[in-house]
């Protein structure tokens, strides 16, 4: 169907007839009987794979089924920071593929994702993180992702608000600065690959819970059973997050998941003070600053793993802790919302984008605390994955089998991961 | 915040514990009679339920004892703690609830499991 392209000029226009006549971003199509490929689970990643099944493998018949609304689920949870300063040079070629995906994504969506690379700084308060960050930095320009050492005075020169005295419980000894790092608007992701899929003929089918995986004789996925009836397809996709183990043991498979609750807060709107994302592994604190003016902050995982979407308040009280040392300005700001995801956990903390060993069903899962950032790059080398039925280079050593085989991609120690 | 009961010191907040994943699973009898795959499933799979959960917690800043507990992951309800070593103890959704688990069966009364959403 033909689309209405967004433009400045287009945005005038509309603004001038009283912004009548706008499209619907997608349609809300019936489920067919029978799809070329179907993606479970309509977040980021979900849209994101279906969007490049249809633009770059040719495949006309697609659909995305998704439980509640697309982008409801961890996309629409995250604190949208993007970076790309994983140790392992697999990681590195993951990320940072997507990193370069995200910096044109606007463009190639036709739909601001409000994509800011303002610089992601990690703090070291430590004299170990100084060695593991100091290893990071060196590690990443070996992989040509930018990443460079900062001495507390350059680190508050970038970061005015942030506290270098040395007389705080952990005290800033250094940072590392990705500086083309930064955040992108969580649900513009989604409904920018959701329009332009779309836009391409792909099926955005909402409001459909899989409730079972049909095999035929050979053992081969041939259709999922939904709660809008039963849907045939040979080849299925599943970018679902934290209840991947749920719909992968309809067909009996099992991968080494770990779903875990992982709180975020939002503070009351300020006018522009943070300039930049700093992370804090070691005190745990995420923050930055949306384009709405709320600090955007982020917590660790809770200790037990759980499906509720909320978590326990004395995780949110201890980022709380940190923030204010850090930031001292910000200790009479008031917090507006805080919530919960659902985040799928692996034992090395790197995701699992691979064929499993039902022929014809693929999962795409295991992003833990840190997905968002990936989602175009995800989504990109998961549409190859589904298409050619083989991975893309990028994704190969992120097979289910490296749990047996021991070859693990454990950014875990490596702690230059937020978790 | 969890209230957790110790099986020793009675209730407490979820602060004074630390988690210990799934429970019931035993080492391997003959480490060197497994293979690969074994050994990958005993190290890294868990069953990751969506519903009543086994699982283990310490009180890590209490008695510092291990112990179980089951526990519905769709709302973070306890059904029943046990002492390590013993077994897995049976639910049934009626309300008379098992003998050594009668505080934490008084905080889920208003959650019995057929109430889970799935």
């Amino acid at each position: 169907m033909s689309r209405q392209s967004f433009s400045g000029l287009s945005l005038l226009w509309r603004g001038l007839s009283r912004h009548a006549g706008w499209q619907k971003q997608w349609r809300k199509p019936e489920p067919k009987a029978r799809y070329d490929a179907i993606i479970v689970g309509g977040g980021g990643h979900g849209l994101g794979a279906a969007y490049y099944l249809a633009k770059e493998h040719g495949l006309a018949n697609i659909a995305v089924l998704e439980k509640g609304w697309i982008g409801g689920g961890n996309t629409g949870r995250n604190t949208t920071i993007i970076r790309s300063n994983y140790l392992f040079n697999e990681s590195a070629a993951l990320y940072d593929h997507s990193v370069k995906l995200w910096e044109n994504l606007s463009q190639v969506l036709n739909y601001n994702v409000m994509f800011s690379p303002r610089g992601v700084m990690m703090l070291a308060h430590t004299v170990h993180d100084i060695q593991v960050i100091k290893r990071h930095v060196h590690a990443n320009r070996c992989n040509g992702v930018d990443n460079e050492w900062l001495e507390p005075a350059q680190a508050k020169e970038f970061c005015p608000p942030l506290n270098i005295e040395e007389n705080i419980r952990y005290p800033v000894l250094g940072a590392a600065l990705q500086r083309r790092g930064g955040t992108a608007r969580h649900d513009a992701v989604a409904w920018g690959y959701a329009r332009a899929a779309d836009a391409l003929g792909v099926d955005i089918i909402e409001n459909c819970e899989v409730t079972g995986i049909r095999r035929d004789a050979g053992g081969a996925v041939e259709g999922l059973d939904t709660t809008r009836g039963v849907i045939h397809s040979r080849k299925v996709g599943i970018s679902a997050a934290g209840h991947t183990s749920v719909i992968l043991a309809l067909a009996g498979v099992q991968v080494p998941l770990e779903s875990y609750p992982l709180q975020a807060l939002v503070s009351e709107p300020v006018k522009p003070i943070f300039p930049c994302v700093v992370m804090s592994n070691t005190i745990h604190a995420y923050i930055s600053q949306s384009d709405k003016g709320e600090l955007v902050i982020g917590a660790g995982t809770d200790a037990y793993t759980s499906y509720t979407q909320r978590g326990a308040l004395h995780i949110n009280m201890h980022t709380l802790d940190a923030i204010c040392e850090l930031f001292p300005n910000f200790r009479r700001l008031r917090m507006m919302r805080n919530w919960g995801g659902i985040v799928d956990v692996t034992p090395d903390r790197s995701p699992i984008i691979a064929k499993t060993p039902v022929p014809g069903l693929y999962v795409n899962c295991g992003w833990g605390t840190g997905g968002f950032k990936a989602t175009p790059g995800s989504a990109h080398v998961f549409a190859w994955t589904i298409a050619r039925d083989e991975p893309h280079p990028i994704n190969a050593p992120f097979t289910i089998e490296r749990f047996r085989d021991g070859h693990l991609i454990d950014e875990a120690a490596a702690a230059a991961v937020a978790h | 915040m969890l209230l957790i009961v110790c099986p020793y010191c009675g209730k407490r907040p979820e602060i004074e514990f630390t988690y210990g994943g799934q429970a019931h699973l035993a080492r391997p009898d003959q480490p060197s009679q497994l293979d690969d795959q074994a050994w990958a499933e005993f190290l890294y799979m868990r069953s990751n339920t969506k519903g009543v959960y086994a699982e283990r917690w310490r009180h890590a800043r209490g008695c510092g004892r291990f112990f179980n507990a089951l526990r519905d992951t769709t709302s973070d309800h306890f059904l029943a703690f046990y002492k390590t070593g013993e077994p897995r103890p049976v639910l049934s959704t009626s309300p008379a609830p098992p003998a050594q688990s009668v505080a934490a069966r008084t905080d889920a009364a208003a959650s019995p499991v057929t109430e889970r959403k799935i």
